[in-house]
């Protein structure tokens, strides 16, 4: 299972204008793939297409050597996508939004206060999350990735209005997840601080 | 997992109370406008209750059906659900349910309220009970198909009342032919049996049809 996620001659046309073409890659389980690029650049329409949110205009994704759209169903089941959007609702706590999300995985019931404990939510989990902070919405938004028992994430910008303590936290969660064969597919402006022995990088032009 | 996603509804709807009083309050000033502009004279408004309830009902459905899916489709909760797909279709049964709770079943509620206010007689009534009973089920899962076709247009309402309100069509002949019926003694069961069939036709097909436009507005 070397070529877990692969894709091959991908494009992809946005308002007329190209944003990729001929794209090609390849993840296998245990890689780390950092995808960068300018803003426009397609970063984000690429993680789209990745998780099968979108079609591509060319080319296709293959899972596991066959297409994606034969097996929709097992590809999403190991998958973990979390958009630019951070998938929780204001008005609900950190505690009922990660219930919703664990509800959504079909992950059994248990107590999430831990989980809240380590992210540096403690204390926080009976206020809605528009009363947080920027940082800590993101904190709640991810507390999927403690969860999840997907084999693929896929990440847009996680690392977004994070401090310092969220960031190394959150890297370390990478080194685990990649231990257990897992990979990951994340789009970052800034290079990653701790060091990934099976990071590759993809760098998107910007095309006019 | 239904259960989970039916209470979040349910915390939400009881966060957000505009959300379902608004549509409740909208259905009790309509009906209550109709004797002041028609005239107190009980035997018209008794010959028109059974147009005037159903409509208030349909446009106060309507009103609540604009916000269904908006925060979520903002926030990316819709987006990521559609990602893994698992979760999808429990999302929109639990959206139906909380939407029928929370618009619905109150008009159900304060149909007797209503019977008094137009004048209704007792076996109308009855009829009445049981059309809204009936058929504010099948409104909600309508509505809902609506607001998911709409939720990424940015000024969904009309279009979403010009999609929706044709669909309802049916549901207002059947629901006031049956109360109408009732009204002047005659039987009725075929009328209501048709509105359960409709119910059951929607019930069976509509999730998937939401499921799908879901999907669409996220690609």
């Amino acid at each position: 299972m070397t070529n877990f996620l692969c894709a091959r001659g991908l494009s992809c046309i946005r308002q007329d204008r190209v944003l990729f073409e001929a794209l090609d890659l390849e993840l296998s389980p245990g890689q780390l793939l950092q995808i960068q690029g300018k803003n426009g650049a397609g970063k984000s329409s690429l993680l789209r297409l990745l998780a099968g949110l979108s079609t591509p205009d060319d080319g296709n994704i293959l899972f596991c050597g066959q297409p994606l759209a034969l097996q929709a169903e097992q590809y999403a089941a190991s998958l973990c996508y979390i958009g630019h959007q951070s998938g929780i609702h204001e008005h609900l706590t950190a505690v009922e939004n990660i219930a919703f999300w664990r509800a959504a995985y079909q992950l059994p019931f248990t107590d999430s206060m831990d989980l809240l404990g380590q992210l540096g939510l403690a204390g926080l989990e009976d206020i809605p999350c528009r009363m947080l902070s920027a940082g800590q919405q993101r904190r709640v938004s991810l507390a999927r990735l403690w969860l999840t028992q997907a084999q693929l994430w896929i990440l847009d910008e996680p690392f977004t209005a994070l401090d310092q303590q969220a960031i190394q936290r959150l890297q370390q969660r990478f080194h685990q997840h990649l231990a257990a064969e897992g990979a990951i597919i994340v789009t970052t402006h800034q290079a990653l601080s701790q060091d990934f022995p099976t990071l590759k990088t993809l760098e998107l032009a910007y095309r006019w | 997992m239904v259960v989970t996603f039916l209470r979040r509804e349910l915390v939400l709807l009881g966060r957000q109370k505009a959300d379902w009083l608004n549509p409740l309050l909208f259905f009790i000033i309509v009906l209550t406008l109709f004797p002041l502009g028609v005239g107190p004279e009980p035997n018209q408004l008794r010959i028109m209750a059974p147009g005037i309830v159903w409509i208030a009902a349909l446009l106060s459905v309507l009103l609540a059906a604009e916000r269904l899916f908006r925060d979520d489709y903002r926030n990316g909760v819709i987006e990521q659900l559609v990602a893994s797909r698992q979760g999808l279709m429990a999302f929109v049964l639990a959206k139906a349910a909380a939407n029928w709770l929370s618009t619905g079943l109150p008009l159900v509620l304060i149909s007797p309220v209503v019977a008094m206010l137009l004048g209704v007689e007792s076996k109308a009534f009855v009829a009445m009970m049981l059309t809204l009973l009936l058929g504010t089920p099948l409104l909600s899962i309508l509505s809902v198909l609506g607001a998911a076709l709409t939720m990424s247009a940015d000024k969904g309402g009309i279009l979403l009342a010009l999609l929706i309100l044709p669909l309802y069509i049916p549901l207002l002949i059947f629901a006031s032919a049956a109360i109408e019926a009732a009204s002047m003694g005659l039987p009725y069961s075929g009328q209501l049996a048709i509105l359960v069939a409709m119910l059951l036709l929607a019930l069976a097909l509509v999730p998937l049809a939401v499921a799908s436009a879901l999907r669409i507005n996220v690609s």
